[in-house]
């Protein structure tokens, strides 16, 4: 047994050496083809020769996959015209290839600021892309881990994919804490209560929920477990698919009607001691949620 | 335009349309067609309640009249900035939005999204983003920031970022910026009844905006790029 | 941003190897490219940096860096997000150290 590798420590090049099987990982538009944003350079802002997202082919568990990592470091992983191309590009591929799942590693703020509207335009167009490749039975699993979360544009992307898995570090969501605190004040939600941001979009919570569908270790190892028991499970939407989503999401709002904080609404999901589960391992969390969670099919 | 007169123009008093909130939506009848309508009006903050409402509107025309096309109004300030939103996974509801947008296209249905009044930061990804091809109104303000904010955030000198976005679309607020990007197809001058015909008219499946954003040279790598990765 | 160039005459030239990349262009952090280049005799450098005006002590680092390792048939490519002379040299040794004859990190 290897001693735990923390996902969120590693870089996005390091997360795809450490889950793909040793060796097999084959780069699409590599650093050393230099495919950078040309309009960082305008801004006096330096750029990244991968434009911050790893992308390429390799096996897992000896099954054909395309996978992406974004680099959080780089731009706060932000989505700029190059990246977001590199994602759409990949999961073309997927088409063709038809890999057993398109891993995507999202640690992004989302758009990316310097270039927004690039940034915007592409991430619909990951969107369709996605959905494109969900339609022919292709899973698509998001990876979530890093220490800068999936938030904004990737936050919808990963609502899209087949499958999410997050770590206890991750967050999933679309504004940041601490623009929802600039908009609406500290009483809203004060940026600064590390506790308070994770109860309400953490990997925890998130898993509690339903919106994520493994909550695992912050061990690269657990990711890569996680990932190669989704190869090949596809869940294609479907309208009685969308149907039965669109129930589960009215019955939330109605059933969490009042609830100020995540305590209150794992209280009310019938969780009899709430405010233990932020010091819970990621496996007690399994057996709490099949107690409490209603599915969406 | 408020969505009043909007519909009046298009469709005079052949509609059903009606305001719940700030989410607008029913039937219409152009030229001999019936149409589905949803949107926002008020410059909406989209929340788990309009995404969700939106949706439902989606949902029903798939279920109940196959064929039938969508038209996506976006007027929104964008996603809406509360705790309660977040922490119900409103993240959840929008792309649940844009999935009903894209099922819709799949079972056969024209989608067109057209930003009448606002489209700002990420509240029409899910909506007008995710339709066959999305338009707007020659007065449309399309932005993800002002200047400013942008310039605070980035601590980048806002005479820079004036300056550049002269000359680059790729930031600034601006529809014209996203008809160069390819984001938005075209603006609606004259006839909106015309326009609307046309848009329903040249809708396809393809997601072609990165080869318009080259075509226009508002977005020259995109559409490169993605090709690149495909025939590695 | 800055862009510098230094071309360091060196004796050891790796046997062919695929373009190697180390480090992240974070706050205080850099990337470093490592590819062959056709010139038998030097080591090049280009250096994209967010910093300006630290010339002298880039060109110090590469110098260190060359007198360690005098690398040849070496172009090394530096995009530099404000890293301290200490984490430049860091990665230039972490590059140097992946490629063919390197040690293991």
């Amino acid at each position: 047994m290897n001693a735990p590798l923390s996902f969120a420590e590693l870089s996005a090049r390091q997360r795809v050496q450490h889950l793909l099987d040793a060796g097999t990982f084959t780069e699409i538009l590599g650093p050393a083809q230099r495919v950078v944003s040309p309009h960082l350079a305008l801004l006096g802002v330096p750029y990244a020769f991968d434009d911050g997202v790893v992308i390429g082919s390799g096996m897992l568990q000896g099954q054909p996959v395309l996978i992406a990592a974004q680099e959080g470091e780089f731009m706060g992983g932000g989505v700029g015209e190059v990246h977001g191309a590199k994602l759409v590009g990949l999961l073309r591929r997927a088409l063709l290839v038809r890999p057993a799942a398109v891993l995507v590693c999202a640690e992004s703020g989302g758009v990316r600021l310097h270039e927004a509207n690039a940034g915007l335009i592409a991430v619909s167009e990951v969107m369709r892309a996605l959905l494109d490749v969900r339609a022919a039975g292709i899973p698509v699993v998001m990876l979530i881990g890093g220490a800068n979360g999936c938030f904004g544009g990737m936050g919808l992307i990963a609502r899209c994919a087949d499958h999410v898995v997050m770590s206890d570090q991750a967050r999933m969501s679309m504004s940041g804490p601490e623009v929802i605190e600039s908009s609406h004040g500290v009483e809203e939600f004060d940026s600064r209560d590390r506790a308070l941001v994770w109860r309400t979009t953490g990997g925890k919570h998130r898993f509690l929920m339903g919106d994520c569908d493994r909550l695992v270790e912050d061990d690269v190892a657990a990711f890569r477990q996680a990932a190669a028991a989704l190869l090949g499970v596809s869940r294609a939407l479907t309208l009685d698919g969308l149907l039965a989503e669109h129930q589960l999401l009215t019955q939330r709002i109605a059933r969490f009607e009042g609830c100020s904080d995540a305590v209150d609404v794992w209280s009310r999901m019938g969780l009899e001691h709430p405010e233990q589960v932020t010091d819970m391992e990621a496996a007690q969390m399994q057996s709490l949620r099949n107690e409490h969670v209603q599915e969406a099919v | 335009m408020n969505w009043q007169s909007l519909v009046q123009a298009l469709f005079g008093d052949a509609h059903t349309i009606e305001r719940s909130g700030d989410v607008i939506s029913g039937a219409a009848q152009l030229r001999g067609q019936t149409l589905t309508v949803v949107g926002t009006t008020d410059h909406a903050a989209i929340g788990v309640e309009t995404a969700l409402a939106q949706a439902k509107v989606v949902l029903d025309t798939v279920q109940n009249h196959p064929g039938r096309a969508i038209v996506l109004l976006v007027d929104t300030q964008g996603q809406r900035l509360r705790h309660r939103d977040e922490l119900l996974c409103i993240n959840r509801y929008m792309a649940h939005l844009g999935c009903c947008v894209d099922l819709a296209r799949r079972s056969g249905h024209r989608i067109i999204g057209l930003v009448y009044d606002q489209a700002l930061s990420g509240g029409f990804i899910t909506s007008g983003l995710m339709a066959d091809a999305c338009y707007a109104l020659p007065e449309a303000e399309i932005r993800v920031m002002r200047l400013p904010a942008m310039s605070r955030v980035t601590k980048i000198n806002e005479d820079v970022l004036e300056a550049l976005s002269q000359s680059n679309p790729v930031f600034a607020p601006g529809v014209a910026n996203y008809v160069a990007m390819g984001g938005i197809q075209s603006l609606w001058n004259g006839d909106l009844r015309d326009c609307m015909l046309q848009a329903l008219s040249d809708s396809n499946l393809r997601d072609q905006r990165a080869d318009l954003g080259a075509a226009r040279g508002g977005r020259r790598l995109a559409a490169k790029v993605a090709q690149q990765v495909v025939s590695a | 941003m800055e862009h510098l160039t230094f071309e360091l005459v060196g004796h050891r030239a790796p046997p062919n190897f695929d373009a190697v990349l180390v480090g992240v262009v974070g706050s205080g952090n850099l990337e470093v490219l490592m590819e062959r280049s056709t010139d038998p005799a030097h080591c090049t450098f280009s250096i994209h940096t967010s910093a300006r005006g630290f010339g002298p002590i880039w060109e110090a680092v590469v110098q260190n860096f060359q007198a360690q390792h005098s690398l040849a048939g070496v172009a090394v490519s530096i995009n530099d997000m404000g890293a301290t002379p200490a984490v430049v040299s860091l990665r230039l040794d972490q590059a140097a150290a992946s490629l063919p004859g390197g040690e293991a990190a």
